[in-house]
């Protein structure tokens, strides 16, 4: 019987065992050095907030695994043999494998700051960093200020996180605005207020040039690079990205470039040794993509690609339309399609822009400037409904079309206020337009006829 | 290969701001105040105007519940509220949890069955506890208070001010603000006020002089398993035209009204809109939604033991209501013989339906068991034809009804269901032993719009939507599988769509076209995998 092992137990490696599973009678065996079972990596904020335990990120029960014949090893893999086929374990024999799919994830990045070693410094990826926030910031008491690193997704959680606990936190962005160099200007800006709103420190066109020790080699302050300041701190949260966790394959013979090199099928140089999830480097970015995605939701489509592969079904890795989502602090993100910033924005873009005038709510939609067709859309605090925006990108919708059926796509709970008529009636002002709004329509929506 | 490696549990050890600000801690103690005068009244201690004693009791336990709430929420801006759910000690099964639980089961244990330690007196004046209710009864209802009328008073202030409570935890969002104003509304006028009101007619003319039962309108049966006792029947028949009515409105609820809001909005209208005991679990029982076990274990259990509940009650009702039916048909239409036969007949129908057409929905073992239980009525209903001595069942029809008030109407819905709110989560009889949930979730599984939209490919699998389930489903194994969440015992409360971050979740009505689709619908994957994938 073929033996598949699985380096990593994240979604990308979880998703592809799953599928190879139901795809044929393989035995499958998954290595993970974090955790026993398959956890929620999204989730581990929330313990630490006290919403959930540890055992409610887990998405499958513990017999689950046995009874689809997942056979899970807790150990570090400290050398994959390329020639011979089997990975050397740090805590287990020698395992020998037929193919080898590389899905360890990614690691916080470290650019080299002066101290960014010492005690109390730490990122927040995995189960072990969220055991160590335990230790450095438990409570207001031992941890009297925390500074956190890096404006983006991770850092904001890390804040909310800290703040649940009455930690005083300042964050610093080395950006003009939060998160710019993703979020369109109006949508930066409505999040930096939202920040400070939250009693969160927020220090904008802020860098760090080190972090200082005390006596006994804890951290003690940070200092800045624009105004020299020195903050005190218990804690510091490096938050600035992740990179692929792949040293372990330095001297493999796996080719590597800041992550493992693939091609459209997911293949590593090396036959039979496959790379999913964080980890993969495609050697050409696909469409607007990156590289490198290190997305929830591409790691578990790679893996459900793979699984396909591995059974006979030699198969592309080909992501539909972008999407994404987040949390910040209150307010929820949503994006479909692209959207850039002013700094990554195409020529032919063209932004509308809405914003309630009270509350925190916000769209932007982009639009081809000649033809007028739909390039993407980002809400917060609105919910809209992937299947429809998948379906408007697919058929090249026009901005006219979007507008006009924009009730269809509202996916906010029922019962909520909706605001499509203002959004419509400013676009129409905007654009000199003259749309008028449909009623919603469960046969368009659900496709029936 | 399974190397069961040393399990290091999480020392998590939790140490958000649980202490309490210094408000909440006077309103703890205001409350406790008001909870203190009624347990003064229980040990007899006779308080001299009962009337300002009684309303100051129940003033100090609102505002006390109120202000504590207030000072936790007022000051925040608006959004999901649970930091720090998992180190609190009531609601995380630690020692405050225990205490409750204890108190609360105590408490149910002595109303229905030592219902004289709360003072009641069958003849003269109450006593204690229920004595300081008097007044208050009088002033409804014209008559002393009984317990029942103490726990009805207790349960509608307990659904108000933990209401009011869930209104400002959850102001951002308005289905749960309209859904809790609606459940605080039928239990203050349908449960509390009407039925007191009601009682007020009796005796009077346009009754004919006869009197009605007491009839909280929106108790359904089987959730109101006595509706159709014989003193409810000859009470309902000899009140005039509006006792008849009633008694057609009991039958229409259950045959009529219940299927068709069930068909268009999924049993939520009731059970998370109407129902008392679902009103109770959604405020007061709140903070004790996340103790609901999650396991397929619990779930196996739950569908065993919620529609054995189910053929109970029916098994019961028909005995009873053929014991006391006629056999002359030129006396009353309706005889032992007829009814049983209708009884059959709608069995197989609704049995027939299910079979046919609906299978596919149904799991294998839901199948053996409803063609087992299925079996066993008919089996008891034809026994009344071939013993031929009028016997029907093997058991007496008054034996069963008293089981069934036993187990199910007391120790069940009440000591287990609301007793252990702080251990099992908020709705445990709503889950494990309503038999009205059972048949609504029935339909609402089969033949209903309602189903909870899963958003493409968004889910996260975090798991705060299986989390907060009061009733248990793990909502995200659905999620993040990309299928509609199509359950039979899902209440509709919303707070799966409610915690869910990143905007996964929507209970709506739709068509029943696609309602259910076992396909793996996960978008953002390219369109020839996506057909791969699902064809399994």
């Amino acid at each position: 019987m073929e033996h598949i092992v699985i380096i990593g137990n994240g979604i990308a490696g979880v998703t592809a065992a799953r599928h190879i599973r139901k795809l044929s009678d393989k035995k499958i065996t998954i290595v993970s050095a974090e955790s026993e079972y398959f956890f929620s990596r999204t989730a581990l904020m929330y313990v630490y907030m006290g919403h959930m335990k540890f055992e409610h990120t887990q998405p499958y029960e513990n017999h689950f695994w046995k009874k689809n014949r997942i056979d899970l090893i807790k150990g570090y893999v400290t050398n994959v043999n390329t020639k011979e086929k089997f990975i050397q374990l740090d805590c287990a024999a020698d395992l020998p494998y037929d193919k080898l799919i590389i899905a360890t994830g990614s690691k916080p990045n470290k650019f080299g700051w002066p101290g960014q070693d010492l005690d109390g410094v730490q990122g927040l990826y995995s189960k072990q960093d969220l055991e160590l926030l335990e230790e450095n910031a438990p409570n207001n008491n031992i941890c009297k200020r925390a500074v956190i690193i890096g404006g983006g997704l991770i850092g904001i959680e890390l804040a909310e996180m800290l703040r649940t606990r009455n930690i005083p936190v300042t964050f610093l962005v080395r950006e003009k605005s939060f998160w710019n160099s993703v979020l369109p200007t109006g949508e930066s800006e409505m999040i930096n207020e939202h920040i400070r709103e939250h009693h969160i420190d927020l220090r904008l066109g802020a860098s760090l040039k080190q972090i200082n020790p005390d006596e006994n080699g804890r951290v003690k302050s940070v200092t800045l690079i624009e105004t020299g300041e020195e903050i005190e701190c218990n804690l510091v949260g490096l938050t600035t990205g992740v990179t692929p966790n792949i040293d372990f394959l330095m001297d493999s013979g796996i080719e590597l470039g800041r992550g493992v090199k693939v091609n459209r099928f997911l293949e590593t140089n090396v036959d039979d040794i496959y790379a999913i999830g964080d980890c993969a480097e495609q050697h050409e970015a696909i469409g607007h993509r990156r590289p490198i995605e290190a997305v929830w939701y591409t790691g578990r489509m790679m893996g459900e690609t793979l699984a396909q592969t591995i059974c006979g079904n030699r198969m592309e890795y080909k992501p539909g339309h972008w999407f994404n989502s987040a949390k910040f602090l209150d307010i929820e993100y949503q994006t479909y399609g692209w959207v850039f910033s002013e700094k990554r924005k195409k020529e032919n873009e063209v932004h509308f822009h809405w914003k309630h005038p009270k509350e925190k709510l916000c769209i932007t939609i982009a639009f081809d400037k000649v033809s007028e067709t739909l390039l993407g859309i980002n809400t917060f605090g609105i919910r809209l409904r992937h299947e429809i925006f998948d379906r408007w990108l697919s058929e090249s919708k026009s901005i006219d079309y979007v507008m006009e059926h924009l009730r269809d796509a509202n996916f906010d709970p029922e019962f909520y206020k909706g605001f499509e008529s203002d959004i419509v009636s400013k676009y129409n002002s905007d654009f000199t337009k003259s749309i008028n709004l449909k009623k919603k329509n469960l046969k368009r929506i659900f496709q029936l006829n | 290969m399974n190397s069961q490696t040393y399990h290091k549990s999480m020392a998590l050890t939790g140490e958000p701001p649980k202490s309490l600000s210094i408000a909440q801690k006077l309103a703890v103690l205001l409350g406790f105040s008001g909870m203190g005068i009624l347990l003064l009244a229980i040990f007899n201690v006779n308080f001299p105007n009962k009337t300002l004693w009684l309303t100051m009791s129940l003033l100090a336990i609102s505002i006390g519940t109120i202000w504590f709430s207030w000072d936790a929420y007022s000051q925040k801006i608006p959004g999901i509220k649970n930091d720090g759910v998992w180190f609190k000690s009531i609601s995380s099964r630690g020692l405050w949890a225990w205490l409750a639980g204890l108190a609360l089961t105590g408490f149910y244990i002595v109303l229905y069955f030592y219902p004289e330690y709360l003072g009641l007196v069958s003849e003269g004046d109450n006593k204690g506890v229920i004595g300081l209710f008097d007044p208050l009864s009088k002033v409804l209802n014209g008559n002393p208070a009984s317990q029942w009328f103490v726990y009805g008073t207790l349960y509608t202030v307990a659904i108000l001010v933990f209401g009011i409570k869930f209104l400002w935890k959850y102001r951002h969002n308005r289905y749960e603000r309209l859904r809790t104003w609606s459940v605080m509304f039928f239990q203050l006028a349908f449960a509390f006020i009407i039925p007191e009101l009601m009682a007020r007619l009796n005796g009077h003319k346009i009754l004919d002089g006869g009197s009605l039962p007491y009839y909280d309108l929106k108790n359904i049966w089987p959730l109101n398993y006595y509706n159709f006792e014989s003193y409810r029947i000859k009470a309902f028949l000899t009140s005039g035209e509006i006792g008849f009515a009633l008694l057609i409105f009991g039958i229409l609820s259950i045959f009529v009204i219940t299927p068709i809001l069930t068909y268009k909005y999924g049993k939520r209208w009731y059970c998370s809109w109407v129902c008392g005991c679902g009103g109770l679990a959604e405020t007061a029982g709140d903070s004790f939604r996340q103790l609901s076990d999650k396991s397929t274990f619990a779930w196996k259990v739950e569908r065993w033991v919620v529609h054995s509940v189910v053929v109970f009650v029916t098994l019961m009702t028909t005995a009873v209501i053929y014991s006391y039916l006629g056999t002359d048909t030129s006396k009353y239409w309706l005889t032992k013989s007829s009814f049983l036969i209708g009884v059959a007949v709608l069995l197989t129908l609704v049995f027939g339906w299910a079979m046919i057409f609906k299978r596919d929905q149904l799991q294998k073992d839901a199948q053996y068991g409803a063609i087992g239980y299925f079996i066993i009525i008919i089996a008891l209903i034809s026994f009344h034809f071939f013993s031929g001595d009028g016997e029907v069942f093997l058991f007496k029809s008054g034996t069963l009804r008293k089981s069934y008030s036993f187990l199910i109407g007391s120790i069940f819905s009440g000591v287990i269901g609301t007793g252990f709110y702080p251990i099992f989560g908020s709705r445990v009889w709503c889950r494990f032993g309503c038999p009205m949930a059972a048949i609504l979730g029935f339909q609402q599984k089969l033949f209903s719009r309602f189903r909870i939209t899963t958003n493409g490919g968004q889910c996260i699998s975090c798991g705060n939507c299986s989390t907060y389930c009061e009733m248990g489903i793990d909502v995200r194994a659905y999620a993040q599988k990309g299928e509609n969440i199509v359950r039979a015992s899902c209440v509709g409360c919303g707070i799966c769509s409610a915690v869910c971050p990143r905007g996964v979740l929507k209970l709506e009505n739709g068509p029943l076209d696609k309602r259910i689709d076992s396909n793996q619908v996960l978008l953002g994957n390219d369109v020839d995998l996506m057909t791969l994938v699902n064809k399994n």
